[in-house]
């Protein structure tokens, strides 16, 4: 693909997520939270944290060239070494035939003698396309048999209760697997096998608040009006659910992250050569028994991973609470 | 009361027919029987080799024919001689099969396996329950206050570390900071067992605390918001009296719900800790199934868990109507 190209498809993708959570939350009650949510710091703080963690992985989404993107662009200057080296140090790391670096690392360098901090910035990629390929997947997936069922009610809700509950039925992480081994390693079978366990939960949420939703007066007001089914659906219960999904997907993505860890560590996660936290960590488990101990690849992965777990979790508790404040 | 029980009973049968399916779809149909035969035989097996592992498993009949996936079409065959009838059939006859690597039965792994998996769950289920319990009340107690707050961050904090991430922390900590060992190993010999579980048990309390603390929380405070809370409150009881006695009795049937739903899992282990840990219990054995890519054992551990799960479930609905007769009219 050439470069304009992919800078082209990756502006249009943003342009179109942000149009539709801003299209989405047109409606009173979202105008209220946002303003609650404006006086909650820790909420804040934790969206900042999240939003600069997106610009990282989108940097190295975005090409300068055929062969680097701007991540790799502003790390040019960054030599690769010979192999392990601490933190700031100025030789690599052995207790005999140290060699001097070619330059300066801020969290070391790992067996490869490639830069760890870059190899971490490297994760948000990764984070960000198996979050957003499954969100992509399983958001819409969710809502759209949630709301069919809370709405239409009789056989398409038990059509689709029948549904949710056999795939909950099989424990997660057991169906993960075996969708993984069967589907063979990559991003992208990683998104589907993890949208085939992410959309039960959203599903269900959502089928319950459009019950509530269902029975309440501008429901009947719009089809006495005469609105059809569908622009019910669309313009009526689906904004009044939507805060459901956004909270949903941020708590969701925290899940993702921590999941691809355990996905690495069983050897069915992303594919050899991708910089990922989970296998950083996974490699951790032999470097830290070295002696000395290699600890800053996982220092550095755990550290950036659990950041963005966190500020993703306070975050969406943030919305949450905004959005319900009686509930929180 | 039994007329409830047959009820959910049947209702499950839909469900199993379903996790069946899916498991065969997943087993047969995304990875083709010549696909796992591969990669267990590896690439470059000779045709006889994956011919003859084909018929060991039942996918091809004597003339090397592939069976049909849901119905036999061919005159003198019966039409239920397919490979999903016989999934089925030994789905519901609990034939777990045998292992695609070693050839050994796997429900005789699974035998070896469960006790040692359970001696490390359940140790860390029960304590792990009471401390998340005791941390839950806590902050329910001081509802609002900064202890309140902060405990809640200190839970959001806990879950946000890779369970991985535990692992290897505690492991190395405890290895060469207190120079406590064994850091792996198992064996089931009266007390010495006690060494070699008490690092992964603790991990596993630790790891599991924030989400539980949190859980329990948000279920007590519900409990917090009822009619009968305020009304105890303003005929004067006391502040722990309300929460300890009123409150905790309502609280206590949903968190005694998720607890049976959660019990029979124990007996399935865990994925990454008893595999740190070199304990050879059924989270253990799935590890080793997926490196090994043992399809067999990995096809028996699925459907073993959701029965696990589906267990549990109907133990939940059967407390629930114990504990509720309004449940048994519906």
């Amino acid at each position: 693909m050439p470069v304009w190209l992919n800078n082209l498809l990756l502006l249009a993708g943003c342009g179109v997520l942000v149009a539709l959570v801003r299209g989405f939350l047109f409606t009173e009650r979202s105008h209220r939270a946002l303003n609650r949510l404006r006086r909650d710091r820790v909420g804040l703080l934790c969206a900042a944290m999240v939003v600069l963690f997106l610009l990282a992985g989108l940097a190295d989404c975005v090409l300068v060239n055929p062969r680097q993107s701007v991540l790799d662009y502003a790390f040019r200057n960054v030599p690769r070494e010979e192999g392990y080296s601490a933190p700031l140090a100025r030789t690599t790391y052995s207790e005999r035939g140290a060699k001097p670096l070619r330059g300066w690392h801020l969290m070391g360098t790992d067996l490869l003698g490639k830069d760890v901090l870059l190899q971490t910035l490297k994760g948000c990629r990764t984070a960000l396309i198996i979050g957003g390929l499954t969100s992509a997947i399983y958001l819409p997936l969710g809502t759209l048999l949630g709301i069919l069922g809370g709405y239409f009610r009789g056989w398409v809700d038990d059509a689709v209760q029948y549904l949710f509950s056999t795939m909950a039925s099989i424990p997660g992480i057991l169906l993960l697997v075996a969708v993984m081994m069967t589907l063979g390693k990559g991003l992208d079978r990683m998104a589907i096998a993890l949208s085939l366990t992410a959309w039960i939960g959203l599903c269900r949420l959502v089928r319950g608040e459009t019950f509530r939703q269902a029975a309440k007066p501008y429901v009947d007001a719009a089809r006495a009006l005469g609105q059809s089914q569908s622009k019910i659906i669309l313009r009526h219960i689906l904004p009044n659910v939507m805060h459901l999904v956004i909270i949903n997907a941020i708590l969701g993505f925290s899940g993702l992250v921590l999941t691809e860890t355990i996905l690495s560590y069983l050897g069915v996660g992303a594919p050899v050569g991708t910089a990922s936290w989970g296998t950083m960590i996974d490699t951790a488990r032999m470097e830290l028994s070295r002696e000395p101990a290699v600890w800053w690849p996982l220092a550095s992965a755990s550290i950036t991973l659990f950041m963005l777990v966190l500020s993703l979790n306070l975050l969406g508790d943030s919305l949450r609470r905004a959005f319900d404040p009686k509930a929180a | 009361m039994l007329n409830y029980f047959i009820r959910r009973l049947l209702y499950m049968v839909p469900i199993l027919l379903g996790v069946m399916f899916i498991t065969f779809a997943l087993f047969n149909i995304f990875a083709t029987p010549h696909e796992m035969a591969l990669q267990n035989l590896g690439p470059k097996a000779s045709q006889q080799a994956v011919d003859n592992w084909l018929h060991n498993r039942g996918y091809v009949d004597e003339q090397g024919r592939p069976y049909p996936l849901f119905i036999n079409l061919e005159k003198d065959k019966a039409w239920y001689d397919s490979l999903f009838m016989r999934s089925m059939k030994r789905f519901a006859t609990f034939d777990l099969g045998t292992s695609f690597a070693t050839g050994e039965p796997v429900a005789q792994m699974i035998k070896r396996g469960a006790i040692p998996s359970l001696c490390i769950t359940f140790p860390a289920f029960v304590v792990g329950l009471f401390m998340a319990i005791g941390a839950s009340l806590l902050l329910v107690f001081v509802k609002d206050s900064p202890l309140d707050r902060w405990g809640t961050v200190l839970c959001v904090a806990g879950m946000s570390i890779p369970i991985t991430v535990y692992v290897i922390f505690g492991q190395w900590i405890t290895a060469n900071v207190f120079n406590y060992f064994p850091a792996f190993g198992f064996n089931l010999e009266g007390f010495s067992t006690l060494r070699f579980i008490a690092l992964p048990v603790t991990i596993m309390i630790l790891s599991g605390l924030g989400g539980d603390v949190r859980m329990y929380r948000a279920i007590f405070l519900e409990e917090v918001r009822s009619d009968y809370i305020r009304t105890a409150q303003a005929k004067g009881a006391s502040h722990a009296r309300v929460l300890l006695v009123h409150m905790f009795k309502n609280g206590a049937i949903a968190v005694i719900t998720l607890v049976v739903a959660a019990l029979p899992f124990l007996i399935m282990g865990t994925l990454v800790v008893e595999s740190f840990f070199g304990i050879p219990g059924l989270g253990n054995l799935m590890t080793t199934a997926i490196a090994q890519k043992d399809f067999g054992v990995i096809q028996a551990d699925v459907w073993l868990g959701s029965l696990l799960y589906l267990f549990g479930l109907l133990l939940t609905d059967l407390c629930y109507a114990a504990a509720d007769p309004r449940i048994r009219l519906q």
